[in-house]
């Protein structure tokens, strides 16, 4: 787990810098991951030797970049065991994908009475789209209380999830609290009142394995950029008979079978949802990603985290006026850890933090709606990935200290 | 250490008037009020402003906030009170002027002056200038 011994972390020259006198610490990772130099190098390449339009000419670069664009979508598929490549939907993000499922299939099958049932954990960007479809269909929006440790309560799902619950939304791995929640369980209870499972997988497909078809999920959503890829490209995984069922929600080239004056019949799947020139080298530097990914194995990736988690939190849960959020045992909390100093706004302290070269995300990570469940307004929060070490974890802890000396002091 | 840095910043006179903010509460007879938020960072600032004879008579404010959004606010507050309308406004201008690293004279600023720190730390220009904000606001919102 030292830097000696991280043979990742060369891939990663942005690492290697200098920031405000120090050595750059790179704990932003669940906003967005560095890029390894393999795929900064595969995009030019892309563009200096294949570069051209998919699906739509008969000449060679438009071949080769198409067989590129679809080899993508296989690897993405087999990356998280979906049954048929066409279940994977190229989009511009979780973000995207979810709004996806909640204009098409939300729209469609949302009505008035029905109930949406979310948690309290989530983004935004799994909560504003349902929020929005509950009040244009006078359908219910609930929300799943945590249980003290941050987890998406069963207990309560159970008494949530009713015959009218139509569609469950629940983020995998928590973008706060460093939770995984109990994805398999609350698919089953969703199915047995007849509700489809959506999943946003933001935090937890760059983390740990995920099998779609094991968590046995109705949609998936997550981002290329939180796992090596380029921003501007995420992925939608619905199973493939819902997807078969749903209206497109935008129109044009590629998403068309043949167009008539007066209607159209659109084209199979995966494209019917791909209206438009799609992000075709992020599509295929992702793919470049999963491989990268692979190579090292999302279970070893996983306890990679696990280990430095192990080492950091007890560290962190040791500074005395550190308010920790999740988990207190290291086992159960993910490499995304959120914290406040006493008395200090997280804003000053990232600040700090920021002047010791350490990059953390400081505010309400777009969970308002979490930090008013949890009583607070804003909090830093550092996330680590398989490229970060053990010394970066020290420096994290010791310019905590310094910085809480710094304002409980005003001394250095 | 590079979290010296910090100092910059942090002045001594800034830590102060985040601990103990002047001007802190509301007021029951305000003439002038504002409620403004910085969504990234979910802060809240509500500024209550008298306004008597085209003078601020009386000012307070309230809300959540980091240390140099509060004490920016708690600077404000001294800076402007008794200053006639257009005065403040001009204030407004200068301190905006100042943060954003362009030569202005901050002589009337008083204590905020000590704010021009700030623009070494892009990240932060938007704390130091809500309070402002929220002056310029206040002033164009009588109720
Ligand atoms: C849990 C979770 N859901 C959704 C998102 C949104 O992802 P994106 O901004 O890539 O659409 C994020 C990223 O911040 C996230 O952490």
């Amino acid at each position: 787990m030292d830097n000696k011994n991280n043979q990742w972390r060369k891939d990663f020259p942005i690492l290697d810098q200098v920031v405000n006198d120090e050595q750059l610490v790179y704990l932003d990772n669940a906003a967005t991951t560095q890029k390894p130099q393999q795929i900064i190098d595969d995009i030019m390449a892309f563009y200096q030797n294949d570069n051209a339009n998919v699906h739509r000419g008969v000449h060679t670069l438009a071949e080769r970049s198409t067989e590129q664009f679809e080899e993508a979508r296989s690897k993405i598929q087999q990356f998280i065991n979906a049954k048929h490549s066409d279940e994977i939907i190229y989009t511009k993000g979780t973000t995207d994908s979810l709004n996806i499922i909640a204009r098409s299939y939300g729209e469609q099958n949302i009505q008035a009475g029905d109930e949406i049932v979310i948690s309290y954990l989530e983004h935004h960007s799994n909560l504003i789209p349902w929020q929005q479809l509950a009040l244009k269909k006078h359908a219910t929006l609930k929300y799943i209380d945590l249980d003290e440790d941050g987890f998406v309560d069963l207990n309560d799902a159970k008494k949530k999830i009713t015959d009218k619950t139509k569609i469950v939304s629940i983020a995998h791995v928590s973008n706060v609290l460093g939770v995984i929640n109990p994805i398999k369980q609350l698919a089953k209870l969703a199915h047995q009142h007849g509700a489809v499972m959506v999943v946003d997988g933001a935090q937890s497909v760059p983390y740990m394995p995920v099998d779609v078809q094991d968590l046995d999920c109705d949609f998936l959503a997550f981002s290329g950029h939180k796992m090596l890829g380029p921003t501007g490209l995420g992925i939608l995984y619905g199973k493939e008979d819902l997807l078969n069922s749903m209206p497109p929600v935008d129109y044009g080239g590629e998403m068309i079978s043949f167009v008539h004056l007066f209607d159209t019949t659109w084209n199979d799947l995966p494209w019917k949802f791909e209206a438009g020139t799609p992000n075709i080298a992020g599509a295929i530097a992702l793919g470049h990603a999963v491989d990268y990914l692979n190579s090292i194995g999302m279970d070893k990736i996983l306890d990679y985290e696990n280990q430095l988690v192990d080492y950091v939190l007890p560290k962190l849960q040791a500074i005395d006026d550190l308010i920790i959020y999740g988990p207190r045992d290291p086992q159960k909390h993910t490499s995304v850890i959120s914290f406040n100093l006493k008395g200090l706004h997280p804003h000053d302290l990232a600040t700090g933090l920021d002047m010791e070269g350490v990059a953390v995300r400081a505010g309400h990570h777009c969970a308002q709606p979490l930090m008013e469940y949890l009583g607070i307004k804003a909090t830093a929060r550092a996330s680590f990935y398989f490229y970060n070490t053990k010394e970066d974890a020290d420096t994290l802890v010791n310019s905590i200290v310094a910085t809480k000396e710094f304002f409980q002091n005003g001394t250095i | 250490m590079a979290l010296s840095k910090l100092d910059n910043l942090y002045r001594q006179v800034i830590l102060d008037h985040s601990a103990h903010p002047h001007h802190h509460g509301q007021l029951d007879d305000s003439t002038n009020q504002i409620e403004l938020k910085n969504p990234t960072c979910g802060d809240v600032l509500q500024l209550d402003v008298k306004v008597e004879d085209n003078k601020i008579t009386d000012i307070a404010f309230s809300g959540y906030g980091c240390t140099i959004s509060q004490a920016s606010a708690s600077m404000m507050t001294d800076a402007v009170l008794n200053k006639d309308v257009s005065v403040a406004e001009d204030m407004v201008e200068d301190f905006s002027n100042m943060i954003l690293g362009e030569k202005t004279d901050t002589g009337i600023l008083q204590d905020a002056a000590i704010l021009k720190g700030v623009s070494q730390f892009p990240a932060r220009i938007k704390c130091a200038t809500l309070a402002w904000k929220a002056l310029h606001k206040a002033l164009n919102n009588k109720q």
